[in-house]
């Protein structure tokens, strides 16, 4: 802007000096505005940059929050991604009892980084019940408003739980909400009167948008539901089961398929529920997958997230069972809560995923552990991914609480909920 | 008598190697592969030969089919050891037309015309007796045996021509073939190597550890991260339990899934398959194919009560399809999954594909 204004106008200095002095603003504001549209790369899928690693160390040092090392020999293809080993808990780094941070948020990070509580509406649960904890106990100090001093509370806490575990994105939006919720607080308002708001706030944050969600879910979900159905699921995921456990309840006659992988065999975990609400059912393992899908009348899955651009982030194999149920004609439906709708984009599983603790992969079979020293053979990864991301056209149909959407409608949903808030 | 010890002797043979077929393929991968099935099968077929009481071509063929019968039933998933034996029958055919003098080029066209005018003659013509018959058949199932030990090298020498540097591989379980293949080509050439475990028995562990021993830079991926590497793989390269007579094969459980997930990405694959796995089976009915194991190894005994009220699978083997199938490589070079049935006539007589 500025090399135009100067060629256009070079006789009159009074002109030119102004027009310079214009085009400067006009750039600052204009970078200024593309820092707050633009957001900044969350750190944790930076790991190959050192000077982000370096100003995140910074950051928990300044919070005092240790450090989490990475563990294990990386597969080059994730160099940019965190990998921790579960026996080293970052709970050991700390000193108890901790100053910093609540012991309910301890408890939950420790619970998330052993994999104690795991799915992301067992998550996001559990995190807004520790944040109502923090909120009974907080304080406002004197010369603080409760609005900025309790959000400034809340950040060395978030931090702590990031390096636990990655932060889901039902999670990330939940404490999106809860911050502004916080920030909302009128001044004037007394501490007691703030605090019991902020916790009804929450409970109806999770009511609404989890328990009635679900409801509504089931509802629409059990429409599709016939006698005779053979269902395939994945995995465990607290959505479908309901689901599932509901259409029994209705007397629907059908019979289930649950689909398991290595090492997280989470499958076991749905099956215990399912067969003890009586409902018949079958186990595989993935591998086995085109062998069982001639059976198969549908398919229901969970999400993790649903990205902006119609992609489902899910448990890893999702994808494999959507992409072979799509070559036996076979339908496969997505039930997600609005909540986990993310403004995000991905197009494949490497740019941003998590990896898990890589020696879950090793297995002892007839008293042999075949990659018991994997650590010493320098030409040896293993991989453990969490989450991979399902493409739209594997995806017949996406069950939310707002009704029926195909996958490529998820950014029109986040639109409506932006203008609603 | 000599001549009864031998026989008793042979008969023990043969129940010691049907016992040996019936307890073998457990599918945790047989206990031997299936090359050295191939060679025992061809052994004992020698044996038979040398040491059975025949008298014409015809006896012979009689006696190794009947073995051959008890053979495939003892272990039906175990195809080898009937590919064999149709390659040895086929051996008899030839030294049997050679020695009447009749040239092998009549016997073997096939026309419309010779299959309306022959039919009720075939088992006649066996009858004649041959002095060196015998000798002659030994000698060319001694070179069927060279041909077999020389299977895995005559694969591995092709790898330079399909690997390149720096690239993406991904295999599937174990395959003592594609370790070869892989190993050779990692003497010159450097590239990354993704090994998905197959589960529940994991070869794919064993595997792993034999390539990074030699210094192949190598990656283990839960089946389920399959469809999530497969976007930056360049090649599949797998083995194969069976390759089918419509060019598809049976394969370790999952390959159907790679298969699929390699189409998607439009990434070729690969089969390394020597030519004694070619059966000319079809593909036929879904349930008459497939072989299934214990299945405490998908969900153990200790899950406790539920195992009274599931039901679990542990399929073996996979069907795939020629469609999804790149390129053959066996030890005779690189075919097209459509060439398939032309390698089958070379192979086997028509007349023995039902033993």
């Amino acid at each position: 802007g500025t090399s135009v204004v100067v060629y256009m106008v070079p006789q009159y200095s009074s002109i030119h000096i102004a027009a310079v002095v214009v085009s400067m603003f006009s750039t600052i504001i204009c970078g200024f505005l593309f820092l707050l549209v633009v957001k900044r790369l969350p750190e944790h899928v930076q790991v190959d940059d050192p000077a982000v690693v370096k100003r995140l160390a910074k950051k928990l040092e300044r919070q005092q929050i240790p450090l989490r090392s990475d563990y294990g020999y990386k597969v080059s293809l994730f160099s940019h991604l965190h990998q921790y080993s579960r026996k080293a808990p970052l709970t050991q780094l700390l000193s108890i009892p901790s100053t910093v941070i609540h012991p309910s948020i301890v408890r939950l990070g420790l619970q998330y980084s052993q994999g104690i509580v795991a799915g992301s509406n067992a998550r996001s649960v559990a995190l807004l019940h520790a944040f109502k904890q923090v909120i009974r106990d907080y304080t406002t100090p004197p010369n603080e408003e409760l609005s900025r001093d309790l959000v400034n509370k809340l950040k060395p806490y978030i931090s702590f739980l990031n390096q636990c575990r990655p932060l889901s994105a039902s999670m990330g939006n939940a404490i999106k909400y809860i911050k502004k919720e916080i920030s909302n607080i009128p001044s004037q308002c007394k501490e007691e009167e703030a605090k019991t708001k902020l916790l009804t706030c929450i409970d109806r944050y999770i009511e609404e948008k989890i328990v009635l969600a679900a409801k509504a879910i089931s509802k629409y979900a059990i429409e599709k539901i016939s006698d005779g159905d053979v269902i395939l699921v994945y995995g465990y995921s607290s959505l479908v089961n309901n689901i599932l456990c509901e259409a029994f309840e209705k007397s629907r006659k059908f019979r289930v398929i649950v689909v398991d992988s290595r090492p997280r065999l989470e499958g076991r975990e749905a099956l215990r529920r399912l067969v003890q609400r009586g409902i018949s059912c079958t186990y595989v393992l993935i591998s086995a997958l085109s062998y069982i899908l001639p059976e198969v009348s549908k398919v229901f899955l969970g999400a993790h997230a649903l990205l902006a651009n119609g992609y489902v982030m899910s448990r890893v194999g999702t994808s494999q069972i959507a992409l072979v149920a799509r070559t036996y004609n076979v339908p496969v439906l997505v039930c997600c809560e609005t909540y986990k709708f993310c403004e995000r984009v991905q197009t494949d599983s490497f740019v941003s995923n998590e990896l898990d603790d890589p020696d879950d992969l090793m297995v002892t079979r007839k008293g042999k552990t075949q990659l018991e020293n994997w650590q010493d053979v320098s030409s040896l990864g293993l991989l453990n991914l969490v989450y991979d991301v399902t493409p739209p056209d594997f995806v017949d149909l996406v069950i939310t609480d707002l009704g029926m959407i195909p996958c490529t409608s998820v950014p029109v949903v986040l639109r409506v909920k932006n203008l609603d808030q | 008598m000599p001549g009864a010890d031998k026989e008793t002797d042979l008969t023990e043979r043969i129940e010691a190697f049907l016992a040996d077929l019936k307890r073998g393929g457990s599918g945790t991968g047989p206990l031997r592969g299936s090359g050295e099935m191939a060679r025992e099968t061809t052994y004992l077929l020698r044996r038979i030969t040398a040491q059975a009481r025949w008298s014409s071509a015809g006896d012979l063929m009689e006696i190794i089919r009947n073995e051959g019968r008890r053979m495939t039933a003892a272990q039906p998933s175990e195809t080898t050891v009937g590919n064999m034996v149709r390659r040895v029958l086929k051996i008899i055919r030839e030294e049997y037309a050679r020695s009447r003098g009749s040239s092998e080029e009549t016997e073997q066209q096939e026309s419309l015309h010779k299959l309306l005018t022959a039919g009720e003659l075939s088992e006649e013509t066996f009858r004649e007796h041959f002095v060196h018959l015998k000798a002659n058949v030994i000698e060319a199932i001694n070179e069927l045996l060279t041909e077999l030990d020389g299977t895995t090298d005559n694969i591995a020498m092709q790898a330079l021509e399909h690997i390149h540097s720096n690239e993406v591989i991904m295999t599937v379980g174990r395959s003592r073939t594609v370790e070869a293949f892989l190993k050779d080509a990692a003497r010159k050439r450097k590239f990354h190597v993704i090994v998905a475990e197959c589960a529940p028995f994991c070869q794919g562990h064993e595997m792993a550890t034999g390539l990074s021993k030699v210094g192949i830079e190598t990656t283990v991926i839960a089946d389920a991260a399959i469809f999530a590497v497969m976007s930056r793989v360049n090649k599949v390269i797998i083995g194969t339990q069976t390759v089918l007579a419509n060019g598809g094969l049976r394969a370790v459980n999952g390959t159907h899934s790679v298969a699929l997930a390699a189409r998607h990405h439009s990434t070729p694959l690969i089969i390394c398959a020597p030519m004694f796995k070619l059966s000319p089976q079809f593909p036929n009915e879904e349930d008459t194919f497939h072989k299934f194991v214990s299945p405490h190894e998908v969900l153990p005994f200790t899950a406790g009560e539920i195992l009274s009220k599931v039901n679990v699978h542990c399929p073996v083997f996979d069907y795939v399809p020629p469609e999804l199938i790149t390129l053959f490589i066996s030890n005779i070079g690189g075919n097209a999954p459509s060439y398939i049935y032309r390698l089958m006539s070379e192979l086997y007589h028509p007349e023995d594909h039902k033993l």
